[in-house]
């Protein structure tokens, strides 16, 4: 009995220890959960894009550390899109029918996007979006979900004009790049004028490549606006902001800036200096105290490290931590959901509201953001050249949304300059 | 809303942005008015040279305009080389007809972005000197003083570049080699010689211009794509190869440009700049001061 129990014993053992063997070895040779995405690494948008790809980067290693995710691995699979929209079909249907990617991040910005929803929302698969403006307004996918902070449409340009109405503006002058964005961006300031009673003193388009802003600011002064709402890109950004310097707007100017692209990012800003002074522009994240969440200092602590060598933006406000964002809010749907079912993420990520290290994000019928959270903040006591002056809070105070406010708007704008 | 404050406003502010638009023309009017080098990395070579200006203003404290001074002797040499590289593999073989000619320099062009791209990363450079950000006042007009600085820095180079090709033997050497390089090889010259020396002079004044290009506004490794148009329909408008006409006709263009951006919106400004220079050349094929052939 003696030798029939040990040998028994000795069996069981060696069972259950090949059975642990080959649990842990299957754990181990499990696939990796594979997301993956285009982004912008050269081309006009690069510098935008490779500063979100380092936040999605930054979240993947972490999430790793934490011994990923349903007990596999998470693996990036990027390619470069060159800032193209004629690029990111082919590269999302390779992601798709050659990498097999089990979850889909969308490119940054609106234009690599837009050409994509139509395929994806054919596949059935949940796009995570990044800072696209309105791409799935016409297109209708129930399983988009925008990680950007713009919220309703005319919100943008709404929380600026109030902004401007509160101060005592009754006339607006529009100054708008002739391209997609900036031109969404203007004709939903007409739009919200005209709800708030407000007139039109000078509203023009300029070409991309305008070298010289001085002949434009004179018109632009001439017409003696309240306020004046600027939708322009970087290059532009500048050159107006130099303009303005040389030329004067004119000390009936309330309120100046609103939608500004460029002037977000750490080089442009330290580059443009006390030009920015005065000058209220939307952002999405800022270091000021009502901004700080859970894992945020962390986030940022990491990210300035390692932005160094992958030479992106030193401050990367605008875009990274949105990037950590998609991860975090893919990583609780799949925590919850317990699989890659695409149907139950999206329907998670839909009635959820997904705490993050950019603070709460909870999502509209439409996927995007249920309020804005997009902030209009004015730049104060800027000096020229010093990066470090923007890490500190009060540089930028924050004036919308009013959860986040952290002083109120200094107008007219010629004193706020000062 | 029409003014003539304004319209003078306009008009001065054309005068000095035209004479920009000269210096950063001039190199093209000697490699593909003279020359007949179809140069489309000329606006690239201007980039390049910015970009030298910034490392040299931005980490030893250099005035832009000295070192745009400061860069031309090595503009020079790289001008030889491209122009020495140019002929081995294309004008030496006759295949620089046509596209040709024009795909080596657009890969030029490329491969500096490209390089530009990977040393500085995608975000905008400028430069800081006493004369940026400020304006000079007269009466209600306020007149930015990087504009007079690029007027009166262009009309220099415009007069300097004119007397070189009017007064000097090597000047007028080129000039020979632009109007028949044949009769100049039958009189023991080396036209490529000469050739290549313009082409280090067509490259060596860009020292100056890039220094202008990144005082007037910052720059970015894509800039060059926006004055691929603007130069070559300044060169053209000017008739080929004529320094004096090339300043005159930026200043007609930067005077036209401003006007249409002040007083009838900016969105016409491109259109009625190359309305310009189908209107020139259908009037005058040969440009504004050109010779008739």
């Amino acid at each position: 009995m003696k030798r029939r129990t040990l040998l028994g014993a000795t069996i069981s053992a060696a069972v259950l220890g090949l059975t642990f063997g080959l649990t842990s070895a299957a754990t181990a040779q499990q696939p990796p959960i594979k997301i993956g995405m285009s982004m912008a690494q050269t081309g006009g948008l690069a510098g935008g894009g490779k500063a979100s790809q380092l936040g999605i980067e930054i979240w993947r290693d972490d999430v790793n550390a934490r011994g990923g995710l349903l007990g596999r691995k998470v693996e990036l699979v990027v390619y470069d899109d060159k800032s193209s929209a004629s690029e990111t079909p082919a590269i999302y249907s390779k992601l798709l029918d050659v990498d097999k990617v089990d979850i889909l991040f969308a490119p940054y910005a609106t234009v690599p996007t837009a050409p994509l929803m139509p395929l994806v929302k054919q596949r059935g698969m949940l796009l995570m979006g990044n800072f696209s403006f309105q791409v799935n307004s016409k297109v209708g996918h129930d399983m988009w979900f925008n990680n950007a902070p713009w919220g309703p449409a005319d919100s943008w340009a709404a929380s600026f004009l109030e902004l401007g109405q509160k101060a005592g503006g009754k006339t607006i002058a529009l100054l708008a790049a002739d391209q997609e964005f900036a031109q969404n961006l203007a004709l939903t300031a007409r739009d919200v004028a005209k709800k708030m009673n407000m007139q039109i003193v000078f509203d023009q388009a300029y070409p991309p490549n305008t070298v010289e802003f001085s002949s434009i600011l004179r018109a632009l002064k001439a017409a003696k606006p309240d306020i004046v709402y600027v939708a322009s890109y970087p290059p532009d950004s500048a050159g107006i902001l130099r303009a303005v310097n040389e030329i004067g707007i004119g000390n009936n100017v309330k309120i100046f800036g609103g939608g500004m692209v460029g002037l977000q990012f750490g080089a442009v800003m330290e580059n443009l200096g006390s030009l920015l002074n005065g000058v209220v522009n939307y952002n999405t994240w800022l270091p000021e105290p009502s901004m700080q969440n859970e894992g945020t200092k962390a986030f940022f602590e990491t990210y300035t490290k390692r932005a160094i060598e992958a030479k992106v933006d030193p401050l990367g406000y605008y875009l990274a931590p949105f990037g950590y964002a998609s991860g975090q809010m893919i990583e609780q749907a799949i925590k919850a959901v317990g699989s890659l079912d695409q149907k139950a993420l999206a329907k998670y990520l839909r009635e959820n509201e997904h705490k993050t290290i950019v603070g709460p994000i909870a999502f509209a019928a439409d996927g995007e953001r249920k309020e804005s959270a997009t902030l209009q903040a004015q730049f104060r006591g800027v000096v020229d050249k010093n990066m470090d002056q923007f890490r500190k809070p009060g540089t930028q105070v924050i004036l919308f949304p009013a959860k986040m406010k952290s002083g109120d708007l200094i107008s007219p704008f010629e004193a706020a300059r000062k | 809303m029409f003014s003539f404050e304004l319209l003078l406003d306009a008009v001065v502010l054309g005068v000095l942005l035209g004479c920009f638009y000269a210096a950063v023309s001039l190199g093209l009017s000697v490699a593909f008015g003279l020359l007949d080098v179809p140069h489309v990395a000329h606006p690239a070579f201007l980039v390049l040279a910015s970009y030298a200006v910034y490392v040299l203003n931005e980490f030893y404290g250099i005035d832009p305009l000295l070192a745009g001074l400061l860069i031309t002797p090595f503009l020079f040499v790289f001008g030889l080389a491209a122009y020495r590289l140019y002929y081995e593999t294309f004008e030496k073989r006759g295949s620089d007809a046509g596209v040709r000619g024009i795909a080596f320099f657009f890969g030029i062009a490329f491969i500096i972005e490209v390089l530009i791209i990977l040393q500085f990363g995608v975000d905008q450079r400028s430069v800081t000197a006493t004369y940026i950000g400020k304006a000079w006042r007269i009466g209600d007009m306020r007149i930015p003083y990087r504009l007079v600085v690029a007027f009166a820095v262009a009309t220099l180079l415009t007069t300097l570049l004119a007397l070189y090709l009017s007064k000097t033997f090597m000047g007028r050497a080129i000039r020979a080699v632009a109007q028949d390089q044949e009769a100049l090889r039958l009189m023991g010259a080396n036209p490529i010689r000469i050739k290549q020396w313009a082409f280090g002079i067509a490259t060596a004044v860009l020292g100056i211009a890039g220094a202008l290009l990144i005082i007037v506004a910052p720059v970015d490794p894509t800039l060059d794509r926006a004055y691929i148009g603007r130069t070559f329909c300044v060169v053209v408008m000017a008739g080929l190869g004529s320094m004096t006409g090339t300043l005159v006709a930026a200043i007609i263009l930067g005077v036209a440009e401003s006007i249409v951006l002040t007083l009838f919106g900016a969105s016409w400004a491109p259109a009625i700049s190359f309305a310009m220079l189908l209107g020139v050349l259908a009037v005058r094929p040969q440009g504004l001061f050109g010779r008739r052939s």
